[in-house]
């Protein structure tokens, strides 16, 4: 940990930047709102269980309320009738916030390209992260996982 | 049409309504009858009441659009018997415009949402039904995707860009 590393607790201090420390410390307590409407949840219950243990990248915790998620994990095909609500949730959710867009539907909508099918959520919400796959297998949810941390970590914190 | 065999189903119903049925016919073992819809509520009604028949479940009611075909629509229904093991199917014209059938959903509750879904599909009106609403669709679609002449790249979103390729 780049934090921990300069100057270390012997000398009783430590230095860092406000912003890898706060990135350092959002990206280990993300709550998720799993907002799922597909196969593809059955994926999100194998990774969120103890096999794959999502726990362990302090990102296991399932909100069912928007205002207290950080990540709201789209998870299955959203059509155009549930759109509006899910960018209703999104609304709700209290920044700092994170999308993911989870499996091939969400992403490009997937083979649904029909009247009802939305063709990727990037249409109505910012995407930060896309995990692709019919469904994801669960290591590349856990990489993606990965890559969102990452970005949180990288990048300028709103306080 | 070939003379054939008729089965129990199809001899009992071609003996009550004779002269009103268009065509009865066993496709790969279905037993099909073709009747206007001016008599499908009789034949429903006769269909779930005859203790010969005994036709307790609908199993299915769709639509189909032959498109550029007069009478352009028909509506499908498909009953069981629990009792007989036997089932039966009901195919009955429908022209445009204002395609229209008298609804069965007195007869059979569950053909409030099959008749709802057949509405929201393929645009087919069904007289006298409860709450003849869009079921799966959004009250503020336009038009009747199941039909052939709806463009296969037509979209409309209630959220987002409103571009037919969203």
């Amino acid at each position: 940990m780049e934090v921990m590393n300069q100057g270390g607790f012997e000398s009783g201090f430590f230095t860092s930047k406000l912003d890898k420390m706060i990135g350092w410390v959002r990206k280990y307590s993300l709550f998720q709102y799993p907002f799922v409407t597909a196969c593809c949840g059955m994926e999100y219950m194998a990774v969120a269980s103890a096999h794959y243990d999502l726990d362990r990248f302090g990102a296991a915790l399932p909100r069912f309320s928007p205002r207290q998620a950080d990540v709201l994990l789209v998870v299955g095909t959203i059509n155009q009738k549930i759109a509006p609500v899910l960018v209703n949730v999104y609304e709700q959710m209290t920044a700092p916030k994170w999308v993911v867009a989870f499996g091939v539907c969400t992403c490009t909508g997937g083979f649904y390209d029909d009247y009802a099918t939305v063709r990727g959520i990037d249409h109505i919400l910012p995407v930060d992260v896309y995990i692709p796959g019919c469904p994801p297998r669960p290591e590349t949810v856990l990489n993606g996982l990965m890559m969102l941390q990452e970005k949180i970590q990288n990048s300028k914190q709103e306080i | 049409m070939a003379e054939q065999q008729l089965s129990k189903t199809l001899e009992r119903i071609k003996g009550q309504f004779s002269d009103q049925i268009v065509d009865l016919h066993t496709s790969l073992g279905m037993d099909t009858v073709i009747v206007p819809k001016t008599i499908i509520f009789e034949l429903v009604r006769f269909l779930r009441d005859d203790p010969d028949l005994k036709f307790n479940l609908l199993s299915d009611l769709t639509a189909v659009d032959y498109f550029k075909r007069n009478p352009r629509f028909e509506v499908v229904y498909h009953f069981y018997s629990l009792e007989r093991n036997t089932r039966v199917r009901i195919k009955v014209p429908v022209a445009e415009p204002n395609p229209e059938v008298e609804s069965i959903t007195p007869l059979y509750k569950i053909a409030n949402w099959l008749e709802r879904e057949c509405y929201d599909m393929v645009g087919i009106r069904f007289a006298n039904h409860p709450d003849l609403r869009r079921i799966l669709l959004y009250p503020e679609f336009k038009g009747h995707p199941l039909h052939k002449d709806y463009p296969v790249t037509r979209r409309q979103p209630l959220v987002g860009p409103q571009d037919s390729m969203a």
